[in-house]
């Protein structure tokens, strides 16, 4: 009598099986009170918007302010490992983001893009923190490369931080290793999509679709 | 003074030291000796450069320092090591006579939690000040949490 072997059956992917994406939902950063705002400005942008046919002058200013800002991102420089030397290239004359109107800018308090760029290690995590909170709002945060999307070849290791997100709120994640110029810029691109729905939705773009 | 002069040296001085030929030489002696080869090896053999420290955790064979000096005028290159007993993580410094053993021994220390005894500045060089446990012993968990980071 013949035994057949057990044909070997590999179920697809399912999102909530997969223990780095459960970590990832346990330990990513949120907002959870938001953006901080001049309240004075949101009363009086309440007071426009509630009253009769005010709602097309506060769009119309939601649309020139996002504008404005993404126009005008300002990262700080925060290059931490060897992805520091892409953010570099990108920044400097081939491929020249400054036509997108962002000047890299060496201190945090006139910034509004922190891109982290390497390798975060545990010892590094309360620096990146500090420099994060110096920053102004609305402020927003890129993460580049494997290292600080996940902790990528040093996952396994004692001394890196699994992933950047489990630091600070992480709005585009760039994949790479390190990810070249055009990947930055992709990702530069993608975040000015996501300012320019900024105040519109009243909340920040969801970080990634699921696919379940 | 080539190696076979110094094997010869070494084994005269230190008995019951286990010396391999080649280069580097390697020398293994008891930890109540580790000082003496040490100064042994920088006055007599003039091995002045301290190249580097570690340590090797053998689990039940108890940790092992490795130290190697080199002697760059003659291109002679002591490879010395000593065996900590099971459970032992005292050892002396070799600071008194090398001071390039400073920053190694403190990263040994860091790593492995070795105590020099003698040393002048023993605290942790590389991780964090509050970091819990010493990563490269055999015993750390690689996944060890570390909050609020983990």
């Amino acid at each position: 009598m013949e035994v057949k072997a057990p044909i070997p059956v590999i179920p697809a992917p399912i999102w909530r099986n997969i223990k780095d994406l459960q970590e990832w939902e346990q330990f990513r950063q949120h907002r959870p009170e938001g953006d901080k705002h001049s309240a004075l400005f949101e009363s009086v942008t309440e007071g426009v918007h509630a009253f009769p046919g005010g709602f097309v002058l506060t769009t119309a200013a939601d649309a020139f302010f996002n504008w404005a800002r993404k126009s005008s991102v300002w990262p700080v420089t925060f290059g931490l490992a060897c992805c520091a030397i892409e953010m570099m290239a990108t920044f400097a004359s081939r491929f020249d983001v400054e036509r997108l109107g962002m000047v890299p800018w060496a201190s945090p308090r006139h910034s509004d893009l922190m891109v982290v760029s390497g390798t975060v290690t545990i010892k590094m995590a309360p620096m990146l923190e500090r420099i994060y909170d110096q920053m102004p709002d609305p402020k927003w945060a890129l993460s580049m490369g494997s290292c600080a999307n996940s902790g990528g070849p040093f996952r396994h290791g004692y001394h890196v931080v699994k992933g950047v997100d489990r630091v600070i709120p992480v709005d585009v994640y760039v994949p790479g290793c390190p990810p070249p110029p055009e990947s930055l810029l992709n990702g530069l691109l993608l975040l000015q999509d996501q300012i320019s729905h900024f105040r519109r939705t009243g909340q920040r773009a969801a970080p990634n679709p699921k696919v379940d | 003074m080539t190696h076979e002069e110094a094997a010869t040296l070494i084994g005269e001085h230190f008995v019951g030291a286990q010396v391999q030929g080649g280069s580097p030489l390697a020398v293994t002696v008891p930890v109540d000796r580790w000082v003496a080869l040490a100064r042994f090896a920088k006055e007599t053999l003039g091995c002045r450069f301290f190249a580097f420290s570690t340590a090797v955790d053998w689990k039940d064979g108890g940790l092992e320092v490795i130290a190697k000096v080199d002697n760059l005028d003659n291109q002679l290159s002591v490879l010395m090591k000593t065996r900590l007993g099971t459970g032992v993580s005292a050892c002396p410094s070799l600071v008194p006579v090398y001071r390039g053993a400073n920053w190694m021994e403190r990263e040994c220390y860091d790593m492995f939690g070795i105590r020099f005894e003698g040393h002048p500045d023993l605290r942790r060089i590389l991780l964090a000040d509050d970091w819990q446990g010493h990563p490269l012993l055999k015993s750390y968990a690689v996944d060890t949490p570390h909050p609020p980071y983990r």
